[in-house]
């Protein structure tokens, strides 16, 4: 099972206590994703707070695409983003190491047919 | 420049007793200073000593207020521009410098502070920006001055930060790396077509232009070496990369050519070339007047906080009312 980060929590030492009360006042927190050009895929470039979905496309378009760095973009709020646990990288990750049959180059072939 | 934070922290801190550790987190500790030392990136999620991270949020917020704070001194100018292509430019790096706000603001938010939290902090004066655009826009001439002088200042600072430890500090100062170099450009150009083209008058205003800019452009880079006691664990943490003398050095030796091209002098008589440290010599910097600015009293420190937080007075209705219209929407959705 993939070890999962709820979603706004901050591992590691605590920050000052973020207010995310009903009271509060602050925009939602969005990840901005743009697509550079056609055929290229949607890469994460930074974050915004935005009232609502329209707004945050609207501001990201603003923020992120002054210079025609854009052909689309994707944003989705932050708080719905899940993600893999930092704290467990190692474990996670580190069993793929040793598949080195996984990987083209394992495979020593002849050099007349080494090309493929 | 945009970072003075750091310099000005320790005059702050004092001897603040250090807490005890726990076995755990003197582990931590170790890993990650070989994190650091093996050149790895830190990420937002990633364990990280409390201080490197007050460190980070006080240094990235900071630059994240000197971007939004820097907006006012050159927004004077925007409806007297003397031509619709000076003014379109102006526009462009205005709008642009928001924009560096909110990418700094965006990286220093990954360490766990708010929004709220990081504006409320430049308004009530805890939090500094930097020192130069305390300084008046008085003429025209003032804003191809700002992008020589301010912007070029604010490259020769930011490049080394691209390769800072914190990842999500180091994405956001490339981008601006890259958008800031229109800004130095346009300034020099504005300022070369005065001294061409310009008439005797026009010369003379960036003269006095060039006078009034040039020190408070130096002291951008914070206080000497020996009196900036915090860089040396910001160096061992790559959060900095370059000492203040040694960035204020390399400007100056960089301006000082781009002057000849312009035909302005700089204001300082002891500014001469030395062939031994194949640099120049320059005159002694008035700290006296770079802690009142930092301080708050420097010409316009009331004036910028006051533009600032009324603007954000202002706008409370609207943020309010896009907040209510949404929520109001969701509960709508909900309830079909």
């Amino acid at each position: 099972m993939s070890p999962v980060v709820t979603p706004g929590t901050l591992p590691g030492p605590p920050a000052e206590p973020i207010d995310r009360t009903a009271k509060s006042t602050e925009w939602p927190l969005w990840e901005v994703f743009v697509r550079s050009k056609a055929g290229l895929d949607h890469k994460h470039c930074g974050s915004l707070h935005a009232a609502d979905p329209r707004m945050a496309i609207q501001l990201a378009r603003d923020v992120y695409t002054r210079r025609q760095e854009g052909t689309s973009i994707w944003v989705v709020r932050s708080d719905q983003i899940v993600a893999s646990d930092p704290g467990e990288k190692g474990s996670y990750f580190d069993p793929m190491a040793d598949k080195v049959y996984r990987h083209p180059t394992f495979y020593e072939l002849p050099k007349s047919v080494d090309h493929m | 420049m945009y970072t003075q934070a750091m310099d000005t922290m320790a005059r702050e801190a004092g001897d603040a007793k250090k807490p005890l550790r726990s076995a755990e987190d003197l582990a931590n500790e170790e890993r990650f200073e070989a994190r650091i030392d093996a050149g790895d990136f830190i990420e937002a999620k990633d364990w990280m000593p409390e201080h490197y991270r007050k460190t980070l949020v006080r240094q990235i917020s900071q630059h994240a207020h000197s971007e939004v704070v820097g907006m006012l001194p050159e927004g004077n100018w925007i409806s007297r521009a003397p031509t619709l292509k000076r003014k379109a430019i102006l526009l462009a790096k205005v709008q642009d410098e928001a924009g560096h706000g909110l990418y700094l603001y965006a990286a220093a938010e990954t360490l766990g502070v708010s929004r709220d939290q990081l504006v409320e902090a430049l308004h009530s004066g805890k939090a500094k920006y930097s020192s130069i655009f305390n300084y008046p826009t008085l003429t025209w001439a003032d804003m191809g001055v700002i992008g020589w002088f301010v912007d070029g200042a604010a490259i020769m600072n930011q490049v080394p930060l691209c390769r800072c430890s914190y990842a999500p500090y180091a994405r956001a100062m490339v981008r601006i790396c890259r958008e800031e170099s229109f800004h130095q450009r346009q300034g020099f150009e504005s300022l070369l077509t005065l001294m061409t083209k310009g008439t005797d008058a026009q010369k003379a205003m960036v003269q006095d232009a060039v006078n009034r800019w040039w020190w408070p452009s130096l002291m951008m880079f914070g206080p000497p070496d020996a009196d900036s006691p915090n860089s040396e664990q910001s160096m061992r943490w790559g959060i900095k990369r370059i000492s203040n003398d040694a960035l204020r050095q390399k400007y100056l030796d960089a301006t000082v050519e781009q002057a000849k091209v312009l035909g302005v002098t700089l204001p300082d008589p002891e500014l001469r070339w030395n062939e031994e440290r194949q640099s120049h010599d320059f005159g002694a910097i008035d700290w006296t007047e770079f802690w009142a600015v930092v301080n708050g009293d420097g010409p316009c420190n009331r004036e910028r906080l006051a533009a600032r937080v009324k603007a954000w007075e202002d706008g409370a209705w609207v943020r309010d009312a896009a907040l209510a219209y949404s929520r109001k929407r969701d509960a709508l959705k909900e309830a079909a």
